[in-house]
């Protein structure tokens, strides 16, 4: 029989319904969106139930004063975010800007610097910029700023330059500009990678947070800095557990944000 | 016959397209990439490029919505020089569709082929109503399909859409860059007979790039064939390079068997049908017997009472029964008007009569169709053809004795 009706058709009737949905959710994601916050809350529990029954010491019971550790856990979080936002309005920016032809040649240069600028020790980093700013709150988000910026700025080069280019010149032959094409096309299919450039960035920072207590800038390091000048074992693991389960808790933070930005069909 | 000619009823939305001299250039290339490529497209065909990968197809089709500048030459859309607006609002007036329908992954259907209508500032109803009517178009339900992501769209499916976005804001022009080259063979075929029916209802100019020889023997009106540097080897009708390939270049590039590949340019219904004995379902058998004897016809096709074609028995079948009866309709083999003469011998070969009985619309009997016929239109389109391009180069010949330097054969040395 001849083909020439251009009704519709069913030869090639897609994907089975089932499977339709906004967003491709994976039974891995499931994973690591569920068991990171029930691991936190057991080894939160555990430590509570320690801490309501142990018999401490006067040192170890002023230190480990509940308002006193929710200042520092408060102090913490705030180091955490701020160097997280301003990593974020750096780096994004400044990887868009390094994917636009004119300044593709500055790539190995800024990522050196970036590179650099994670491979120094974060101690060395800290101090030399206390040194040179004197210590407090925003000297350390400096330094923890400057630790952190590498993986966003990488993935936001990586993300960019992933996407497909016939994506891009489709844009283009369609009649976009330059503009509507990166935030159209260019940033929302690059949001996944960069986001888990922000997860890592995050985790790293949380991680190096507990190093501002040494330029005198607060933090869950108190806690384990007092327990090793004063050798309490005690103050030592408390630290050491809470400054594990704030970076496992902002890591999963990381995961729904990659998730809920995500842009939807992809 | 009467109703049969494809360009009858047709409205041109199109608009001529004119390459004068267009040379591109890339630094540090020795040999230009497009060496001064003049050609004119008339309003409302379709032209296929084709050629050998890097011939300069691709780039010549990118430079007529300025992807790639031009390094010399003028490019005219309706006797617009496309140089005098912006890149982007020229190209918001071009439609281009690429290979694979390239949607954007996180839009959904309808917002994909909304984009450019929403760049000209269309109001969201107007976007949404122009959106389902193209999905239509296309052979996509609306309600089905306008809110999923191409994500959850099979290959050809995304190409309808791909080609529904070319459309969208109704341009005068619109490009194809290897329009159906991702998809299965069987998708492809059916996808471009739905080109060839969308482009007989809009009538627009499209420039169609592939590399397939047959697909644009298929969808052109004309067919340009290029051949390194995007020199002109042949820019013809397809029934003029088949018969008359211009050099060795063309004759190999189009093929062997190039007398055969003409069975897919014409189709059933500019043939003469024959018109043998018919019957009713329920006829006495004895008048319907002599009719066909004194016909001369060893066959007689039995028609329903909606003019349906349902049983094509020998007489012989016929002679011990006293009435006509019918069969189920679905057992009988028929042949739309529209198929191609590939198709009718198709179904020749694998009907007992080695002939094919031939229906319009809604099924309704138009004739038959037989080998005869076939072969003889071949013979005279060949024939037809040969006469053309004799003629035109002859007037060739005389042209250039007026003008000593023709274009068309200056790239040759």
């Amino acid at each position: 029989m001849a083909e020439s009706t251009p009704v519709a058709v069913d030869e090639e009737s897609g994907p089975p319904e089932g499977k339709r949905g906004a967003r491709v959710i994976t039974r891995e994601m499931v994973i690591m969106l569920t068991v990171p916050p029930v691991l936190v809350a057991i080894v939160f529990g555990a430590f509570v139930w320690w801490r309501q029954t142990a018999e401490l010491d006067s040192v170890e019971a002023n230190q480990l004063r509940w308002s006193e550790l929710r200042t520092l856990m408060w102090e913490h979080v705030q180091l955490t975010v701020v160097a997280a936002i301003i990593v974020v309005l750096v780096a994004v920016p400044l990887g868009i800007m390094l994917t636009r032809r004119q300044f593709r040649a500055a790539v190995p240069f800024v990522v050196g610097i970036a590179n650099a600028g994670q491979a120094a020790p974060s101690v060395g980093l800290i101090v030399l910029l206390f040194l040179w700013l004197d210590g407090g709150f925003w000297t350390a988000i400096w330094a923890l700023s400057l630790y952190g910026i590498l993986p966003v700025l990488r993935n936001t080069i990586v993300g960019i330059e992933g996407v497909d280019p016939t994506l891009v010149e489709a844009g283009r032959g369609i009649g976009m500009t330059g503009w509507m094409t990166l935030f159209k096309i260019e940033l929302p299919l690059s949001i996944p990678v960069i986001m888990a450039g922000v997860r890592t960035s995050l985790v790293l920072i949380a991680g190096t947070a507990s190093l501002a207590c040494f330029i005198n800038a607060g933090g869950l390091g108190e806690v384990l800095q007092t327990g090793i000048s004063l050798f309490r074992f005690s103050l030592m693991v408390t630290g050491a557990v809470l400054i594990a389960l704030l970076a496992l808790l902002i890591e999963w933070l990381g995961r729904v944000l990659e998730l809920v930005t995500r842009p939807k069909g992809i | 016959m009467t109703q049969g000619t494809p360009s009858q009823g047709q409205s041109v939305s199109g608009a001529e397209l004119r390459l004068d001299q267009v040379v591109k250039r890339y630094p540090g290339q020795k040999v230009p990439a497009v060496q001064s490529l003049s050609l004119t497209i008339p309003a409302g065909e379709i032209v296929a490029f084709v050629g050998p990968s890097g011939c300069g197809k691709t780039t010549s089709l990118k430079m007529i919505n300025r992807l790639i500048e031009p390094t010399s030459g003028t490019i005219l859309i309706d006797g617009n020089d496309i140089r005098q607006e912006s890149a982007t609002s020229l190209r918001r007036k071009i439609g281009y569709v690429i290979q694979g329908g390239s949607l954007f992954p996180h839009m959904t259907v309808a917002t994909n082929v909304g984009v450019v209508p929403k760049m000209l500032g269309w109001d969201a109803a107007r976007i949404a109503e122009r959106t389902d009517e193209l999905l239509d178009l296309v052979g996509l339900d609306p309600d089905r399909y306008r809110d999923r992501y191409p994500r959850e769209l099979s290959g050809g499916q995304q190409q309808r859409v791909g080609v529904a976005r070319g459309l969208a804001a109704d341009p005068p022009v619109i490009l194809m860059d290897e329009p159906f080259g991702a998809v299965d063979p069987i998708t492809r075929q059916r996808l471009q007979d739905e080109l060839i029916s969308i482009q007989r209802e809009l009538g627009k100019t499209i420039v169609c790039v592939t590399h397939d020889i047959d697909e644009a023997i298929k969808l052109g009106d004309r067919i340009l064939i290029l051949q390194e540097g995007a020199r002109i080897a042949q820019y013809d009708t397809p029934e003029n390079i088949l018969a008359a390939p211009a050099n060795d270049f063309v004759a190999d590039f189009v093929g062997a068997g190039s007398t055969l590949k003409q069975l897919s340019l014409t189709r059933v219904r500019s043939l003469d049908l024959n018109q043998p004995t018919t019957a009713r379902v329920g006829e006495e058998m004895g008048p319907v017997l002599a009719r066909a004897e004194a016909a001369g016809d060893d066959e007689v096709v039995i028609l329903d009472d909606r003019d349906r074609p349902v049983a094509w028995p020998w007489l012989r079948q016929m002679r011990n029964k006293t009435k006509v009866i019918g069969e189920p309709r679905e057992n009988l083999v028929t042949l739309d008007e529209a198929a191609t003469l590939n198709d009718a011998l198709d179904t020749m070969l694998t009907a007992a009569h080695s002939k094919a009985i031939v229906t319009g619309d809604r099924d309704r009997y138009l004739g038959v169709l037989d080998f005869e016929t076939v072969t003889e239109h071949m013979r005279s389109a060949e024939r037809e053809a040969a006469e053309n391009v004799e003629n035109a180069e002859k007037a060739e010949s005389a042209e250039s004795i007026e003008d000593p330097a023709p274009t068309g054969e200056a790239g040759h040395g």
